[in-house]
């Protein structure tokens, strides 16, 4: 039998949860820094996988302080393991073809900004600030994502079949988003964390209306979901994320001139 | 690896005095003298790494100057969260005041409130379109989830008959557009 936890401690994992699936996705949009398929596209990924990190960091910076300063923000993104990892299931899943790129971020944008929509009036001035902050940038993602949507939903023959291959591969992974855990509901109570009901009937009523313009099927909702990620159960990809993410500050630790 | 017939390389000796970057801030040669307004007037000559035609203070960043006992504060705010010129900005802002005989200056990062493209000033937005980039048109407040790109105006030829080539151009800030009258692509700093 667990302990319930202390407010802070509930917090410090939470914004843990924010922080990871915010770096995770940023590092793994950069894998495509040099590959994308037009020049615009690039910057725009980048711009994205940028904001996300910088998201991240404020965050991290929150929560090393409520764990009480033992670690910083890069100790939190480099020196831990996978089972340490808190990120969503979806942002660790592979890049593959652009269908996948943007259904995964779409999916993933949706989700931030209802979250971040509901963080904004959170009792904590240092939860709200960064909300708004970061609302204000995941806004353009989101914008950006549905477009995707639509323009290859909505395409040609193969675009449209490539996003439905997309969206059906990754909407397992949707479902862990959309639950809370003891840990987010003991938050939520106190508006520090969005609502689960309404966070999921948001995020439902938007990716509805997006794929239903984009011509494409909505998956059915009783669908199986994997779970895990929240809890640091990860798939077989986080490993191989983290081992490139984190080579130079494991192989040099606290190197301070690169 | 190591060839043989290497001399070592000679030991230099001690320093006589230790050279720390805080043992050379000169000590405050009328410093705190300066008024709110010159100390403004100080940072608007610092210009923003990424367009450097505009100041941190046009662009809204510089939050606030206090003397708090004797030591200078200044409150300074990123424009994006991930924006990688912020400690640059952070390091040449203190350098600037230190060269004017401020000793220790402190500048802190606050988050909140977010920056807004609002606060860009009039003659910074000016500054903007003649440097080729189109200045945030509208209220960020007003910026709409899903709504359409509003039409933005050619820095070139003033045309308004322009096209978004992507959302996101060459820092987070901007975004790509092209004049379908004079041809030319631009940049368009984008409300948020
Ligand atoms: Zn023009």
């Amino acid at each position: 039998m667990t302990q319930q936890p202390s407010q802070d401690q509930a917090l410090q994992e939470y914004l843990l949860r924010l922080a990871d699936s915010a770096l995770i996705l940023g590092q793994r949009l950069c894998e495509l820094c040099g590959k994308a398929p037009a020049v615009e596209e690039e910057m725009a990924l980048m711009n994205v996988a940028l904001d996300l990190v910088g998201q991240a960091r404020n965050w991290y910076d929150y929560a090393a302080e409520l764990e009480g300063g033992q670690r910083d923000a890069d100790a939190l993104a480099y020196r831990r393991d996978a089972h340490e990892f808190r990120n969503l299931l979806l942002v660790e899943q592979p890049n593959g073809d652009y269908a996948v790129t943007m259904a995964r971020q779409f999916f993933y944008d949706a989700w931030h900004y209802f979250t971040l929509q509901a963080l904004v009036n959170a009792p904590d001035e240092r939860v709200a600030g960064i909300a708004a902050k970061a609302l204000k940038e995941v806004t353009y993602h989101l914008r950006r994502s549905s477009e995707w949507m639509k323009r290859l939903g909505d395409g040609t023959e193969e675009s449209h079949q490539r996003m439905e291959v997309a969206v059906e591969s990754l909407w397992r992974f949707t479902g862990e988003m959309l639950t809370a855990d003891a840990v987010e509901q003991h938050l939520a109570t106190a508006g520090l964390a969005p609502d689960a009901e309404q966070l999921a009937a948001d995020w439902q009523g938007l990716v509805n209306s997006v794929l239903t313009e984009a011509t494409l099927s909505l998956p059915p909702a009783d669908a199986w979901m994997q779970q895990g990620g929240k809890t640091g159960r990860h798939t077989e990809h986080l490993g191989f994320i983290l081992a490139e993410m984190q080579f130079l500050q494991r192989a040099y630790p606290d190197a301070k001139i690169w | 690896m190591q060839k043989s017939g290497n001399q070592p390389r000679p030991i230099p000796a001690p320093l006589e005095q230790p050279i720390i970057a805080s043992d050379r801030v000169p000590a405050n040669v009328g410093g705190e003298q300066l008024t709110e307004t010159q100390l403004w007037q100080l940072l608007d000559e610092v210009k923003d790494p990424e367009v450097p035609v505009v100041s941190v203070v046009e662009l809204g960043i510089v939050r606030s100057i206090q003397w708090l006992d004797n030591q200078l504060q200044v409150a300074v705010t990123p424009t994006y969260s991930g924006c990688p010129a912020t400690e640059l900005i952070e390091q040449q802002i203190a350098a600037a005041l230190m060269q004017a005989g401020i000793r220790d200056p402190q500048v802190t990062r606050v988050l909140n409130p977010a920056w807004t493209t609002d606060w860009i000033s009039d003659s910074g937005r000016e500054k903007l379109r003649a440097y080729g980039i189109a200045p945030p048109q509208g209220s960020a407040s007003k910026m709409t989830l899903l709504g359409h790109a509003e039409q933005i105006s050619c820095p070139h030829c003033g045309s308004s008959h322009t096209e978004q080539v992507s959302e996101f151009g060459s820092t987070a800030c901007k975004a790509l557009y092209r004049c379908i009258d004079c041809l030319e692509p631009f940049d368009y700093f984008k409300c948020i």
